[in-house]
């Protein structure tokens, strides 16, 4: 295990690396944006990348909150089952507005019990609350790039760096807020009950992601359409090269996330330590009374 | 050329981030490993 942090951390290097030359050297210009369009190849996979890590975020606080109740842990088994079977044959049933591909939304909702099953497995009791911090702050380092990505490749594009009021900007930027938020209640909140309020944000927090990714199809906004599950049309080089870039950055993110998680299990152990000091010294001196 | 100006940027702030989230892990890290240290006395 302790090779195997230093092994992919040059593996994700060497990624990064190709993933750069090729944005900036192998992808072809844009027809219409020239080169400044190279952005996508930074802006989009932190999107995605922060959509993900607050996905997986949503999924630990709901399965650390069903565990803390037997009763609930049961029926929440089941209710996992049942959003990933009824979304994954919903999106076929249901007609969905044009672009929306069916399999992006089955396997979205698939994706749902699966996660649930994975993180109660390999990151059982406390792990789930660790994972959760974790994922959401990397998830917000990555949501920020795309909040300030974003407004440097709209000025010289759109001719302004924001667009008031367009659904899309705005929920993005709620939803980091929301993350945020998250963040500062477990930083600043000393009660025992913590855990769990910043676990129920967290799965609040999450119905925000979807209405970020949808609203291009709901709603009138500046921003394109998106590149993968519909909708958009994406040269073939230039979607090639952006998957060489999430997935350096998919690298990435797991590296740091790696790091947190080990930051995050570290604090505890020190809080636990500073806790046993603390209780041995009060012993000592009734003891010593 | 103008419009690469704000590629670069782009580009840049992405890892200034990075780099400034990472400098704060090692931070963290380094200030629990010394009082693990002085625990352990």
């Amino acid at each position: 295990m302790k090779r195997a942090f230093p092994i992919l951390a040059i593996i994700t290097a060497a990624l990064l690396a190709y993933a750069l030359y090729q944005a900036l050297v192998v992808a072809p210009a844009d027809a219409q944006q020239g080169e400044v369009y190279r952005i996508i190849y930074y802006h989009v996979p932190s999107a995605w990348t922060a959509f993900l890590l607050f996905f997986i975020n949503f999924v630990a606080s709901v399965r650390y909150l069903a565990d803390a109740s037997p009763s609930i842990r049961q029926a929440a088994k089941w209710i996992a089952v049942a959003v990933g079977v009824v979304g994954a044959v919903a999106a076929y049933v249901i007609p969905l507005p044009a672009g929306i591909r069916p399999s992006a939304i089955a396997t979205t909702a698939l994706a749902i019990p699966a996660f649930y099953f994975f993180l109660g497995k390999y990151f059982p009791g406390e792990n789930l609350d660790i994972l959760a911090v974790t994922t959401a702050e990397v998830g917000v380092v990555f949501c920020t790039i795309v909040l300030i990505t974003g407004p440097i490749w709209a000025r010289p594009v759109w001719g302004i760096w924001w667009a008031p009021g367009d659904i899309r900007l705005t929920s993005t930027l709620v939803l980091w807020l929301i993350y945020v938020s998250y963040l500062i209640l477990r930083r600043f909140s000393d009660s025992a009950q913590t855990q769990k309020l910043a676990a129920a944000l967290a799965v609040f927090g999450a119905l925000d992601v979807p209405l970020v990714y949808f609203s291009i199809w709901f709603f009138r906004t500046q921003h394109p359409q998106p590149v993968i599950g519909g909708g958009g049309s994406m040269d073939p080089k230039m979607l090639h090269v952006l998957m060489i870039s999430w997935t350096a950055f998919l690298f990435f993110a797991f590296l740091v996330c790696w790091s947190r998680y080990r930051l995050e299990t570290l604090r505890r152990e020190v809080e636990q330590a500073h806790a046993m000091a603390s209780l041995s010294a009060a012993d000592a001196s009734r003891g010593s009374r | 050329m103008k419009a690469l100006k704000f590629l670069y940027a782009a580009y840049i702030i992405t890892w200034v981030i990075h780099a400034l989230y990472l400098g704060s892990l090692v931070r963290r890290y380094s200030r629990l490993r010394q009082q693990m240290k002085e625990l352990g006395k």
